[in-house]
């Protein structure tokens, strides 16, 4: 009896590691599918259209329909738009952070930290919206502009929407710092601000910088938000109160209707690709700066 | 009844009522621009109630996507606002219906018509301010679709002559148009009928004197318009033509889904 029951858990565990083994495995298939499909499309435009990659990477002259593609505008929109945010939303994000690990009152923590994470859950598209009803007109009035989508308003928008995700994670890393480097820090007869800035931030650096990165990953994939308050203007920027176009806006405002098999077609692959190049060099640099801490 | 017998049973009745089901006589399918889609899926819809052996499916995707679909046979019907690139010899155009485009300003510009030639400086630039049109002192700002929109290549065609347009805000969605132009003074922008008529908060213009009203598309005194176009891979079957003379002929869907029909046109044009 006890072999046939050892056998019977001996059976279960084999099925149990093959279906996950199996779930994995998909999973795995899946990601390398995308990725290839996209690195296959996303060159195409270099290898079977021949067109140039540094044109397309710094040229400003995009017009799809008669095959110049030249997409430095849309990079340098994304870009800018991202910059703007993280210059926003990582400092506040990283502050908020600190006030509800470090100051805020219990209470006032419990109540707040529930809200802050409701935001992450909000559709982009209520964020854009808001965007473009409340801030795009508000921006318009401010700098007496004729229409108020510009950078600035996709940088406000995106820095808002990031937010929830930077405070959530420096609070973490804030959180983990051991409560003896604050005793310790205390007993040397520092104050609460200088035991933050000296003592804490350093310690957290790590887990604060991989708050910011991943913030920024959030805001240059964001498509739905940026695409209705910037503008969605091919003009290469060279003022945060001009419309611009982002690579993401770029790509949905023209996917549909870009024709199947085209240098057109391509070009937004390649946008695509380049974004996905972008995410992969974010995450590295997060792996980098987890290494650092351990 | 053991559970392996039990899964036998059930594929073989799925599989014997699947054919009745999934499988009508006669299944076409039509893909394409997005702008025709409510026209061809109403009349696919009354169609296939009339004529129960038929499967008619309509997606979107975009008049181009539409046609290098039909043109490599992946659906029967090519739905596009544009004409099919020269070239495509095998596609067969059946001019299904005209679609009329309306040029929108807010109100506070305080123009309600313009000339061709005026609508040309406005959307290459040349005038920034609407009281060099007739209208009042306020900054022009131009908003157009994207490169690929088909609405942008009739307006290209039939109003710019042609000329290509310089880089503007860009929207992509006719409600979105017709919000931000509705929102924003000063703004201008274009959008079929279907978007713009019966909208409060702006100012479709009258061009050249003539109104944006179907009447004037239809006697040709107005000159924003477009056929609407099926395209067939080759002759079309027996059954395809009459579901395009159905949709042809049914003023009652071509007006309530906002089109005019091309046997009350008075004027013909060759190129769109």
């Amino acid at each position: 009896m006890v072999g046939v029951r050892a056998n019977k858990a001996h059976r279960d565990e084999r099925i149990a590691r093959f279906v996950l083994m199996s779930c994995s495995g998909i999973f795995v298939v899946a990601i390398a599918l995308i990725l290839g499909f996209l690195a296959f499309n996303g060159t195409k435009l270099f290898w079977g259209e021949h067109y140039s990659l540094l044109t397309f990477l710094f040229s400003t002259d995009w017009d799809a329909l008669s095959g110049h593609f030249g997409a430095a505008s849309f990079i340098a929109g994304s870009l800018v738009a991202t910059g703007l945010a993280i210059a926003i939303g990582g400092p506040l994000g990283v502050a908020i952070g600190v006030f509800f690990s470090e100051l805020a009152p219990k209470p006032v923590a419990a109540a707040f930290k529930p809200a802050i994470e409701l935001l992450v859950g909000i559709p982009s598209v209520v964020y854009g919206w808001l965007g473009l009803t409340l801030l795009v007109p508000a921006i318009a009035t401010v700098f007496h502009l004729g229409d108020g989508d510009s950078l600035l308003a996709a940088g406000v928008v995106l820095s808002i929407m990031i937010l929830p995700t930077v405070i959530s994670l420096s609070e973490d890393a804030l959180r983990v710092v051991p409560d003896a480097m604050r005793e310790g820090s205390a007993a040397l007869g520092a104050t609460r601000f200088e035991t933050i800035v000296r003592v804490l931030l350093p310690s957290a650096a790590s887990g604060l910088a991989v708050a910011v990165i991943l913030g920024v990953a959030r805001a240059i994939g964001e498509t739905l938000a940026v695409q209705l308050v910037l503008g969605n203007a091919a003009i290469f920027p060279t003022s945060l109160l001009q419309p611009a176009a982002a690579l993401t806006s770029e790509i949905v405002m023209d996917m549909g209707d870009a024709p199947d098999g085209s240098g057109f077609k391509d070009a937004l692959f390649a946008m695509a690709f380049l974004l996905l190049l972008i995410a992969m060099g974010l995450i590295v640099l997060i792996r980098l700066a987890l290494r650092r801490r351990t | 009844m053991p559970w392996s017998a039990r899964l036998a049973a059930t594929v073989a009745s799925v599989s014997f009522l699947a054919p009745s089901l999934a499988f009508a006589d006669t299944a076409f399918s039509a893909a394409g621009s997005t702008a025709l889609q409510p026209l061809v899926q109403a009349a696919a819809d009354a169609y296939q109630q009339a004529n129960s052996d038929t499967k008619i499916s309509v997606t979107g995707g975009g008049s181009r996507t539409g046609l290098s679909l039909v043109a490599s046979k992946a659906v029967e019907l090519g739905d596009s606002d544009i004409l099919a690139p020269p070239g495509s010899d095998a596609l067969v155009d059946h001019r299904v219906a005209v679609i009329g485009f309306s040029v929108i300003v807010n109100p506070a510009a305080g123009v309600t018509g313009l000339t061709k030639k005026q609508v040309q400086d406005i959307f290459s630039l040349k005038v920034k301010n609407w009281k060099d049109v007739g209208g009042k002192d306020q900054a022009i700002t131009v908003i157009n679709r994207p490169a690929s929109s088909g609405t942008r290549a009739v307006f290209v065609k039939t109003i710019m002559g042609g000329a290509s347009l310089p880089a503007t805000l860009t929207e992509d969605a006719t409600g979105t148009v017709v919000q931000k132009v509705a929102q924003t003074a000063g703004t201008v922008s274009y959008a079929a009928f279907s978007g713009t008529h019966n909208q409060s908060g702006i100012t479709e213009l009258a061009i050249d004197g003539a109104a944006a009203s179907e009447e004037n598309v239809e006697s040709g005194k107005y000159p924003f318009w477009s056929y609407e176009h099926i395209y067939t891979n080759g002759p079309p079957s027996k059954e395809i033509s009459r579901f395009l003379a159905f949709l042809q002929s049914n003023s009652t869907i071509m007006h309530k889904t906002g089109y005019i029909l091309v046997r009350d046109m008075k004027v013909t044009e060759t190129d769109r």
